[in-house]
């Protein structure tokens, strides 16, 4: 089953066609590779699946984005649909609050009123992303004190609070060390049974290790898009070949 | 011709001694104002009452004055100064037109020499709108006087706060107006806190549009709609009449209040200002 649906979209800043004609199936419950070299698309691809473009000046879309059956460029209310489209940026991102205010500011955003409920929440999520061990007798003290590591995965709680369906994830691991970026994947490997997963990624170590799909873009085309081991053991198109074997890229 | 060598150790010579100047002639003029006053400061001096004939010198009155008219102006030109602000960097296009006009209008209003800002407070604010001299006739001439300051150190605050925390804010679902009230404006709130401090030391030192608006009767105002009396203004009607030796003593004692004032708004804004650094990396 596809949780988001693609078909035919062209986006445009101002002059610059920074994605042509794509067409693609995110799978639910899966995680779904977004690669290729920078300046690709596959970045812009992703803030088109939560409407973040909608905030860069002289965008044009066209084609259109359905999100279970329904369009998410004919809705209105864009903070709905980024509640259940949550977005994990390269950079991490605390807010300079708590640890746990960071949180719990999703659901306050809401309107949230309830403290149980939102310590509750805050609990959860934070052990979803694994960080709860670390942190709970900390839950206080200010988020910038974490570890490069330790505050991507405040980011992802923060995210999963929000209770999303699915979550994007921009290069969330280039600026951490391997170590750090291993308990990222291994925390992504647990979060694909409730969430269906978006990651753009320049590392295709990382891809072949946690996608279940790949998806190669090249100057803002999608070149080709399938299961994770044909992308990589058999790609069709020449293009795809060259960079999954590094001869460029 | 000097060589090398020589005309760096010139040019090194001059910016030290530069340097040693601008520290010098600071000290200098806090030393003969504190040397000259603070010997007349006393408790009776700070909390004493004036009168014009010269057996009660005490600066009381004004120091009330001052406090009304710092807090007047601040609670009218903190508020429109930081909401314009917040337009100017969130709202509005960036280079659009509206912007260019704002940027330009509170460019202007920072250029135009005080005493200007006097004659139009005293027609218009005393006079037009009939509030007389007055404290509120006063604050609402300096709101005018430190909207700019107020509107800019504000703008560079928010504009200071990394996108990160907007795209942040956004991502969760959160409305704009959520995102500026709990993220942005508490990220830049030293920033702010800093402006309004800036702000304060404006209102004490300035002195010929306060009296030209608020005028300058020795009493406790007791309400907004009263004349006060400023220190600064204070100091500028002592200086007017400096025949005795007590007259000189008072001068300089109400000097010494005013540069003990600003140096601890200074000290504060440095405060705030190393703990902003510290926070923010």
């Amino acid at each position: 089953m596809n949780k988001l649906t693609i078909n035919n979209l062209d986006l445009f800043y101002g002059e610059n066609h920074a994605l042509k004609d794509i067409s693609l199936n995110i799978p639910n419950r899966k995680v779904t590779a977004l690669i290729g070299p920078s300046g690709c698309g596959k970045s812009t691809l992703l803030r088109t699946l939560n409407r973040m473009n909608d905030l860069v000046e002289n965008v044009k879309i066209t084609g259109d984005v359905h999100f279970d059956g329904e369009d998410i460029y004919q809705q209105s209310d864009v903070k709905a649909l980024r509640k259940r489209v949550g977005m994990v940026f390269q950079k991490a991102n605390p807010f300079p609050m708590s640890i746990f205010e960071n949180v719990a500011f999703g659901l306050k955003a809401q309107g949230v009123k309830s403290t149980e409920e939102i310590k509750a929440v805050v609990e959860e999520s934070l052990r979803s992303a694994a960080l709860w061990d670390e942190v709970k007798d900390r839950l206080d003290s200010d988020a910038f004190g974490l570890s490069g590591g330790q505050q991507q995965r405040l980011c992802i709680a923060r995210a999963i609070a929000m209770e999303p369906e699915v979550i994007l994830m921009d290069e969330p691991t280039s600026a951490l060390d391997p170590i750090a970026t291993h308990k990222i994947e291994e925390l992504m490997d647990e979060l694909r049974k409730k969430f269906t997963i978006v990651i753009v990624t320049h590392s295709m170590n990382q891809a072949k290790r946690i996608a279940d799909k790949t998806a190669f873009f090249w100057m803002g085309e999608l070149v080709e898009h399938g299961e994770t081991d044909q992308i990589f053991n058999n790609p069709i198109d020449t293009r795809t070949q060259g960079y999954v074997s590094g001869e460029f890229g | 011709m000097l060589n090398r060598t020589q005309q760096d150790k010139v040019l090194l010579g001059a910016i030290w001694a530069s340097a040693s100047i601008t520290i010098l002639f600071l000290l200098w003029v806090m030393w003969h104002i504190l040397s000259n006053g603070l010997s007349h400061v006393s408790w009776e001096f700070i909390t004493g009452a004036y009168t014009r004939i010269g057996e009660a010198s005490g600066i009381w009155a004004m120091i009330v004055s001052t406090v009304y008219m710092v807090g007047l102006s601040l609670s009218i030109a903190a508020p429109i100064g930081i909401m314009t602000a917040i337009y100017l960097t969130e709202y509005a296009k960036p280079g659009s037109k509206i912007v260019k006009v704002i940027r330009f209008c509170t460019e202007s209003l920072a250029g135009i020499p005080s005493i200007v800002y006097g004659l139009f407070g005293m027609t218009f604010f005393v006079t037009t709108l009939g509030l007389g001299f007055s404290i509120l006739a006063g604050s609402l001439t300096l709101s005018m006087l430190i909207l700019p300051v107020i509107i800019r150190t504000t703008e560079e605050a928010l504009m200071a706060v990394p996108i990160s925390y907007r795209e942040g804010g956004y991502a969760l679902g959160a409305t704009k107006i959520y995102t500026i009230w709990r993220l942005i404006l508490p990220s830049a709130m030293p920033g702010i806190i800093t402006s309004i401090i800036l702000s304060i030391g404006r209102v004490i030192g300035e002195s010929a549009p306060v009296f030209l608006t608020a005028g300058m009767v020795t009493q406790i105002p007791e309400s907004v709609l009263e004349s006060g009396r400023t220190l600064t203004v204070h100091l500028y009607k002592l200086t007017q009449e400096l025949f005795t030796q007590s007259e000189w003593d008072q001068a300089y004692a109400t000097a010494t209040i005013l540069i003990v004032l600003v140096l601890a708004l200074n000290l504060a804004t440095k405060i705030i200002t190393n703990r902003y650094n510290k926070v923010s990396h």
